[in-house]
């Protein structure tokens, strides 16, 4: 028999929350976008501006351009120059839009920077449709991820919202189930982040242009496509930063816990004294 | 005080983790194991794909106002200084190799064999795209012209300019070689190829990126292997910058 020793164990029990595959997944995932966000960033180091439309190079007018003068690194969007010397354009004595620290290789080397993301591309699409599957036919979409009849009214997500902004979270029973916010940045990760990621990669490819040139007319051209490819892994980014600042705050042990093992500590129930000083 | 020494050992850290990473990076069985991806790109898109599938094509309003000239922009040395003086008059494309019926054509003759135009975008593996127009004779009917060995595998484009210290090659395997947008340009935008841009001839190999679009083209060789041929692999980058072979994305 088990002995909690911890007084509020009844309070707060133990529950298997994050069954195998959801796991195995997120981590094969969290390496393949990590790998692909710094390979990435490796390769718009190739060419650091951003272009609309069909085509794009150096004598066109590009939209976003990461760059330097001299040791001064700028941000240029639109027609606005922000410095950002020491994190892009110029910085670890680097002239490049992202430093050596966050590229994969560290040093300019496209052609093997372009085998590491092809390779995870081919990790996070054949992943990713495993997972689809299993979440499609094991109920995991329907019950945990997609939003409850009452979760769907704007007051009820509103309220979400505020609780979000006051950090506070969801206790006790409330915390079984993932809640709204949350359930709704997993769905556009899943449903939106990955697929436009993935779309508008393969519309980058002169071969599969040819095979699908539907494609093109999807986003706009080659370098619309391209454009919208950078604005993606830039929303992976702040998921990501979001993400573990959520972490951190609901408590990173715990949490990292029911993604390593599945078993999750339901937090105890605020207690009604709590809010008052 | 204590926050230079934190800074360096923030340096000091920094560099530790990506000596670690270039090692990984680095690593021969790492490279091997990442060029898997690439490979299936290969597979992949021949799969999905029709042989005679075309790139997309475009109109004049859609041309690139400039269209960068990129890799070696004037081929140094003084044979080819000597044909861009007499305007390639007394140059010849060799077509050889694994071939019944070897030939040599002129450019004059080049630009009087039957042609294909096509306005089409050219992608540069560092992410750029330009629009142009370009006209040229099929790769194809030159090969069918020369007779190809049922053993030939590959076509070989030898070409004028040097980069990296190395003479530029680029290769293609024969579902490229007889794809009707593979064409030998003499003329881009409605005039004679310039030196900038490959004169007197530069490969266009339309499904695939700007490194395989050889310019200065001197000789065709069909190949049963790529073995051998320069470096081994394809391809000046190829050889030299480890970049694919095939360049499909």
């Amino acid at each position: 028999m088990r002995v909690d020793t911890e007084p509020d164990a009844i309070a707060r029990p133990l529950i298997y929350r994050t069954k195998l595959p959801v796991r195995i997944w997120h981590w094969i995932n969290a390496l393949s976008i990590f790998v692909m966000l710094m390979s990435g960033m490796m390769i718009f180091n190739a060419h650091p501006r951003l272009y609309w439309g069909k085509f794009g190079a150096n004598f066109d007018q590009p939209w976003l351009v990461i760059g330097n003068h001299a040791q001064a690194g700028f941000l240029r969007v639109g027609g606005v120059e922000i410095p950002t010397t020491g994190f892009l354009g110029y910085a670890m004595d680097t002239a490049r839009a992202f430093p050596p620290l966050v590229t994969i290789p560290t040093g300019y080397n496209l052609s093997a920077a372009r085998d590491w993301h092809f390779f995870f591309a081919w990790v996070l699409v054949l992943s990713a449709i495993a997972f689809l599957l299993y979440a499609l036919f094991s109920g995991h979409l329907r019950r945990d991820l997609a939003l409850q009849r009452n979760e769907r009214k704007l007051a009820h997500l509103w309220h979400d919202v505020k609780q979000h902004a006051r950090l506070r979270f969801p206790k006790g029973e409330a915390a079984r189930a993932y809640n709204p916010l949350q359930k709704i940045a997993y769905l556009g990760v899943i449903f939106v982040l990955i697929p436009l990621v993935v779309l508008t990669g393969m519309t980058m490819s002169p071969s599969l242009n040819a095979a699908m040139p539907w494609l093109l007319d999807v986003f706009g051209g080659r370098q619309s496509a391209r454009s919208i490819h950078f604005l993606c892994a830039f929303g992976f980014a702040a998921f990501i930063a979001v993400h573990l600042l959520m972490v951190v705050l609901a408590g990173p042990i715990n949490e990292l816990r029911s993604m390593i093992t599945g078993w999750y500590r339901l937090p105890a129930e605020r207690a009604v004294t709590e809010d008052k000083p | 005080m204590s926050l230079i020494t934190r800074r360096n050992a923030l340096i000091g850290g920094a560099g530790l983790v990506l000596a670690g990473c270039d090692k990984i990076t680095t690593s021969p069985t790492v490279q091997n194991v990442l060029s898997l991806g690439q490979k299936a790109n290969l597979t992949a898109q021949r799969l999905v794909q029709d042989r005679n599938a075309l790139a997309p094509e475009f109109t004049r309003a859609d041309l690139s106002p400039r269209f960068r000239e990129n890799g070696t922009r004037r081929p140094g040395g003084d044979d080819y200084n000597a044909m861009v003086a007499n305007n390639f008059a007394d140059w010849q494309l060799a077509v050889e190799g694994m071939v019944a019926r070897p030939f040599k054509l002129s450019l004059a003759q080049l630009r009087g064999a039957p042609a294909r135009t096509q306005i089409t975008r050219h992608d540069c593996v560092e992410g750029w795209s330009a629009i142009g127009e370009w006209t040229g004779v099929p790769l194809g009917l030159l090969l069918r012209r020369a007779g190809l060995s049922s053993n030939a595998r590959y076509i070989v484009f030898h070409c004028a300019d040097q980069l990296l210290g190395a003479q530029y090659y680029e290769s293609i395997d024969l579902v490229d070689a007889f794809h009707p947008q593979t064409i030998l340009a003499h003329t881009m935008n409605g005039q004679a190829l310039s030196v900038g841009h490959g004169a007197p001839i530069r490969l266009r190999v339309e499904r695939q990126l700007g490194y395989k679009q050889a310019k200065y083209v001197m000789r065709v060789e069909a190949v049963a292997s790529l073995d051998g041929i320069y470096g081994g692999k394809g391809g000046l980058w190829e050889d030299h910058s480890g970049y694919q072979w095939y360049a499909g994305i």
